[in-house]
């Protein structure tokens, strides 16, 4: 039964944002290309993610963000999980996650320097972000 | 005529109440102590001999009894995060009708079972993870069971992967597997769950308790008393298939020891513009609120409300406010009588016993402001459109303030962000018979429906 359970991922919008479009697009995305999907929805914040994550015993977190506060949302989200004993859980993010336009290297160096695995870009079509999951969970 | 007999068995008092399923009437009710200590049938007996003085002698053609007597049914649960399969497994306690005793998260502890063996509760109710989710926590807290052989009955509600390996770690221990109480993230299923502790209630705790003697009178059913109240909530609130009830709901239930409140009602939110955080909520919920009681738990009351609010609803002096306090809280037996001091120090503290465990219970609201504007965030049960409130407990049904006091569930400008009704009518349960209408409605809804809203006394719009 264990070798047929589907690889289970949290997603949701991260602070203050309700963008939900987005949001919906990816849970259909994520759930046709054959993950357990468990959506928070919008306006989640880090303890949500992680509770879930915990009880569902999910395999990586989907963090989005369209706002342009994803930077400050995003702060201690790696020692959070590493302190609820989530330790080494994929995080990925991805939106319009900083204000403004910003040399990208710059802003993916930063999110990995807070822990984050992968960070995408604006515009980012969903199956480069099923083919890192892939990449990082099989 | 066809008299039937309904029986709640109380901690204190055993309570009789006698309706006519012919004419849909309530023929009497009667009340005695509960001596389950000695023998339940005494107190039973008294109660049968003061009814018969009132209503006469009859021929019950069927007899239904529920109980709380000898501390209700005692429930410990552990589950894995508080907010979410912890909680879970709170709320299926509590709406099944017992006392939750203790609730634990995550791993349990050594320290946690040498507290739980002290506990001593009737049963253990065991969950952690969604379906295919945690099981590490869940596996963990079995073996810990196991280990200290439990002498109460343990049922397993959490990951279905290993509930099988939860039940062989437990076995030789009375063990019980259900649905998971949270199969998914953000789905509450807790109804499966409560049909079994209500299973092992009366195969196990009702011989248990001393209530087996009373056996050969009962024709049918024995639940815990809250469970009853509920079901009479639900009943009046949604109707039976020929009538309609009066609506969504909120009971209040205020006792000596403790406060409940039950809604039955939706909660979600309304607006487009709301976002709903946490678990989702129980169309019929029970919270209890262990620390707001009229005696027992009075200094719960001017713990969560201040001794100011107690000065100012009495209009005593904040001094002789808690003077009188300590002294009831010593003397739990005093009841007001004519005594106007002590008249008016009752109404304040049943006021704010309503106002506290009515906010505790309802969901809040709180507004945000968000690049897009004017958002709201809604944890909990949106109550605000809740257009009846029930009141019931022995220290609201004789009091002749007893609408005045429930104005004190409604939205007040203090509390802005808590979501209880903006408006409505008050009826009082003044012959204390919501228990027993629970207890007659499982076999005859229509009946308990209809003496139910003849028999609750309509105090007029509250607003």
């Amino acid at each position: 039964m264990e070798e047929n359970r589907k690889k289970v991922i949290v997603i949701g919008v991260i602070g203050a944002d309700v963008h939900a479009v987005g949001n919906t697009i990816l849970y259909h995305s994520f759930t046709e290309a054959g993950f357990e999907v468990v959506n928070l929805g919008v306006m989640v914040s880090q303890e949500e993610y992680i509770a879930a994550a915990i009880e569902s015993n999910a395999d990586a977190i989907v963090i989005s963000s369209l706002y342009g506060q994803g930077e400050l949302d995003c702060q201690g989200m790696r020692e959070k999980c590493n302190e609820a004993g989530l330790k080494d859980i994929p995080l990925l993010v991805g939106g319009n996650i900083v204000i403004g336009k910003q040399e990208w290297s710059e802003v993916e160096k930063r999110f990995k320097a807070m822990g984050f695995d992968r960070a995408f870009g604006p515009g980012t079509d969903p199956a480069v972000t099923i083919a890192a999951l892939h990449e990082l969970l099989d | 005529m066809k008299p039937v007999l309904l029986i709640d068995f109380g901690s204190t008092y055993t309570k009789l109440t006698a309706v006519d399923l012919d004419s849909e009437e309530l023929l009497g009710t009667a009340a005695s102590y509960t001596t389950v200590q000695t023998d339940i049938n005494d107190g039973l007996n008294r109660g049968l001999a003061l009814l018969e003085e009132k209503v006469g002698k009859l021929e019950y053609t069927e007899t239904f009894a529920c109980s709380s007597a000898a501390g209700g049914l005692r429930m410990v649960t552990s589950g894995l995060v508080p907010e979410l399969t912890s909680e879970a497994a709170r709320l299926a306690s509590l709406g099944a009708g017992a006392k939750v005793v203790g609730v634990y998260s995550f791993q349990l502890t050594e320290d946690d079972i040498e507290d739980i063996e002290s506990l001593r509760p009737d049963i253990f109710l065991l969950v952690g993870g969604t379906d295919g989710g945690n099981s590490e926590c869940i596996l963990h807290n079995a073996k810990m069971l196991a280990e200290m052989k439990p002498a109460f009955p343990v049922v397993i509600a959490g990951n279905r992967s290993v509930a099988r390996q939860c039940k062989r770690l437990l076995e030789g221990c009375e063990v019980y597997v259900c649905e998971n109480v949270m199969p998914k993230f953000g789905v509450l299923n807790i109804t499966p769950t409560q049909k079994q502790i209500r299973d092992i209630f009366l195969n196990r705790i009702v011989l248990a308790k001393g209530l087996s003697r009373v056996n050969s009178l009962l024709s049918d059913i024995m639940m815990p008393t809250p469970s009853a109240v509920l079901q009479a909530m639900n009943l009046l609130a949604q109707g039976t298939e020929g009538e309609i009830g009066i609506g969504d709901l909120i009971a209040v239930d205020v006792g000596g020891a403790t406060t409940d409140i039950y809604s039955i009602a939706d909660g979600m939110p309304r607006a487009a513009n709301t976002v709903f955080k946490g678990l989702p909520e129980p169309y019929s919920k029970r919270t209890v609120e262990g620390d707001i009681g009229m005696r027992y738990s009075i200094h719960g009351i001017v713990e969560a409300a201040g001794i100011g609010r107690v000065a100012q609803l009495s209009g005593l002096t904040p001094q002789r406010a808690e003077q009188l306090i300590n002294y009831l809280s010593e003397n739990t037996e005093t009841l007001p009588g004519d005594d106007q001091e002590l008249r008016r120090l009752d109404y304040a503290l049943a006021s704010l016993a309503v106002e506290t465990a009515v906010m505790r219970h309802a969901g809040t609201m709180e507004e945000t402001y968000t690049m897009m504007g004017q958002t709201f965030v809604q944890s909990g049960k949106d109550l605000s459109n809740v257009k009846q409130i029930i009141m019931t407990g022995g220290s609201i049904i004789h009091n002749p303030d007893a609408a005045k006091i429930a104005t004190h569930a409604l939205y007040s400008p203090m509390h802005p962000a808590s979501l209880r009704p903006k408006q409505a009518d008050v009826w009082v349960d003044r012959k204390y018979i919501l228990a027993a209408m629970g207890l007659l409605s499982v076999h005859y809804p229509a009946a308990a429906l209809r003496i139910m809203k003849k028999e609750l006394e309509k105090n007029g719009f509250t607003e």
